[in-house]
């Protein structure tokens, strides 16, 4: 079915709103739910393409190293990374806090945009859920690892040991396990539920005796009933309304564990809604790296529009402001608190030796995604992909400017020092880039890419009182005191 | 006996026939939610939420009365003169527990209540009615029924504008 037949079975003497207020449908050329299903099952049917072997093969090279880095830093020490005196967080927390950031966006599409009622979330959350999942492993193993002596971990849990000492919960960095661990266990299951209908989709397409009984096992026989759907769509507004305190939550109380500290440029109270903020603008700029390309490769361009694109955009043009607002007043508290250890922390943040990490932090954060003001900008593929980079790469240098510049001068001048990252350090970095590409090309190659129940329930066909959902179109006949 | 629909306005018909026909055991089944069915079936509101209610106020009751008793009873220690207890620095876990019980209490509540998983379902060999993953929409009357007789019911479902009306041995 074309546009155009779209426009025709609207009856003629029903006004329309003239071309520029029509919305832009979410599944463009008016496909139905036949085309939804094949299009999007068809990324996971059949032999896996080229461009797929190479990435995953790159990718898992990378994972390998990673499981070689981990390895060499248990087995030797922490030393082995660059954190050094006064610096005693260095890119592991750096590298933490910027991934469990990357995670937000994947909650906030599909939770608060769900709540929202914003219905253009369909086509992006499945994989904005799968790439907090995989990016919250990511972060997880470096506070797992930066301990030292990992084979103690389970301290952090209240689990009794010999020494019958418990976790002491006065302390974020406790409060800070529970907000993770959950923040991962939840999104494993509401990205799980999302995929149970779909997977039923992929049990009743499957082949292959072997696909029908996997894909059926994580269908858990669904069979599409109303009754089902009743319980399940009530169970997924609870999951939405509980996820979104909790993706609030979990990164106020990261930034908590620098704010509770009485370091100036950490004991601030604008740093958790700060957090958030980065957070979703840090996550926004990982959907658009990952959709955008994949869009094109997978020939998925009706179900991630322009429009799609154009939101994110948005977002993360709102986001990447309140950011901005955020670090300006950071720098009007220090002047207007008369705390010199505060303004000092300031003029050195802007003007000390790590200026430059502080203009990669500034440009690309709140600079460079002003362009976004431009349909022109938000409308260009490869530019919308190479700002998705910028505002990656600036997110990461925030981390890195609240961390080590917070801590490599404090309030002894004889202790001060410089911190530089060790080839290790560089190593796991990038191995974890390996972990996560390999989870995320697994993912689209195994698993449905696009919420297919969810997108056919958007489209006009899905409406029982639309003309292309078989609702009898009569003729209206105009009001006569209208 | 299941009948075969192709838009979700026929298939929303056909359920308010059948509801009003006064059925007991039978459904729709459809390739996503269709918003309003549960009024054309005549379901009440789920009752999902309180599962994770209860998981809810188990979360938040267990992190308080863990931390307390952890900190407070069987092991305390002094800590630059705070308080053993408090709730203020007992809520963010708590808070969270509140919502990874709640979020459990919502996902096995659905499956409880649709009595998920469930490794086999007769209408799952039918071949044709794979396809409401797909593209169609059935209803489903059981034959047990009391209400139900092959001639009649196949009558109300056809006029209800279906196309296609099988009846599938278990």
């Amino acid at each position: 079915m074309s546009a155009t037949a779209t426009q025709s079975a609207v009856p003629a003497n029903i006004p329309q709103p003239p071309a520029e207020l029509q919305r832009i449908p979410l599944v463009a050329n008016g496909h139905g739910f036949g085309w939804i299903s094949d299009r999007v099952s068809s990324i996971c049917e059949g032999k896996a393409p080229l461009w797929w072997w190479i990435s995953f093969i790159i990718s898992f090279g990378c994972l390998c190293m990673l499981g070689f880095m981990l390895s060499w830093q248990i087995s030797t020490g922490v030393g082995v990374w660059g954190n050094m005196h006064p610096v005693m967080w260095g890119w592991d927390i750096v590298n933490f806090v910027w991934w469990i950031g990357i995670g937000h966006a994947g909650t906030l599409i599909s939770a608060i945009l769900f709540l929202l009622r914003q219905r253009w979330r369909t086509g992006v959350n499945r994989a904005a859920e799968a790439m907090t999942i995989f990016a919250v492993m990511c972060a997880g193993i470096y506070p797992a690892l930066h301990v030292g002596r990992v084979w103690y971990d389970w301290w952090l849990f209240p689990i009794p040991n010999s020494n019958s000492i418990w976790p002491q919960f006065r302390s974020p960095l406790m409060w800070d396990v529970f907000a993770v661990s959950t923040y991962f266990t939840v999104s494993v299951l509401f990205w799980y539920m999302g995929l149970i209908p779909d997977m039923a989709v992929l049990r009743d397409r499957a082949k292959s005796k072997l696909r029908q009984f996997m894909y059926g096992l994580g269908a858990l026989g669904w069979t599409g009933s109303n009754r089902h759907w009743s319980n399940y769509e009530k169970a997924y507004l609870i999951l939405a309304g509980l996820s979104t305190p909790l993706v609030l939550s979990v990164h106020s109380i990261v930034s908590l564990d620098f704010s509770v500290s009485q370091l100036p440029g950490w004991h601030t109270t604008i740093f958790p809604p700060y957090f958030v903020a980065g957070a979703v603008f840090s996550g926004f700029g990982m959907v658009l790296t990952l959709l955008v390309p994949l869009r094109s490769i997978c020939k998925l361009q009706d179900l991630i529009t322009m429009r799609h694109i154009d939101l994110m955009c948005k977002v993360t043009l709102a986001t990447g402001s309140i950011v901005g607002y955020a670090y300006s007043m950071e720098f009007f508290i220090a002047w207007y608190s008369g705390s010199p250890m505060e303004s000092f922390h300031f003029m050195n943040r802007a003007l000390g030796p790590y200026q430059w990490a502080w203009l990669l932090m500034v440009i690309p954060n709140v600079v460079v995604p002003q362009v976004f003001w431009f349909k022109k900008c938000r409308q260009t593929l490869w530019f919308v992909f190479i700002i998705s980079i910028i505002v990656n790469v600036g997110m990461w240098f925030e981390r890195f400017v609240i961390i080590v510049i917070g801590l490599h001068r404090d309030f002894l001048p004889s202790s001060w020092g410089y911190f530089s990252p060790s080839k290790v350090d560089i190593c796991t970095y990038i191995g974890t880039f390996g972990l996560f590409f390999t989870m995320f090309l697994l993912f689209i190659r195994f698993l449905p890419m696009i919420a297919i129940s969810e997108v056919k329930g958007v489209i006009p066909q899905a409406d029982p009182h639309h003309p292309l959902g078989g609702a009898k179109v009569e003729e209206r006949v105009p009001d006569d005191e209208g | 006996m299941i009948a075969e629909y192709t838009t979700a306005a026929s298939v929303m018909h056909a359920a308010e026939k059948v509801r009003d026909a006064g059925f007991r055991k039978w459904d729709v089944f459809t390739p996503f939610p269709v918003h309003g069915m549960d009024h054309a079936m005549g379901l009440k509101n789920s009752k999902v939420g309180w599962f994770s209610f209860l998981g809810g106020v188990t979360g938040y009751t267990t992190g308080m009365l863990m931390i307390w008793w952890m900190n407070a009873l069987d092991y305390p220690i002094v800590v630059g003169g705070k308080p053993m207890f408090s709730p203020f620095s007992a809520f963010p876990p708590s808070y969270e527990l509140t919502i990874l019980f709640g979020a459990f209490g919502s996902l096995f509540g659905m499956l409880f209540l649709n009595r998920l998983p469930r490794l086999h379902h007769p209408l799952l060999k039918n071949k044709r009615f794979a396809l409401v993953t797909h593209d169609r929409f059935f209803v489903v009357i059981e034959c047990d029924d009391p209400k139900y007789s092959e001639a009649e019911t196949r009558k109300l479902l056809e006029e209800a504008g279906s196309r296609h009306i099988e009846v599938i041995e278990e």
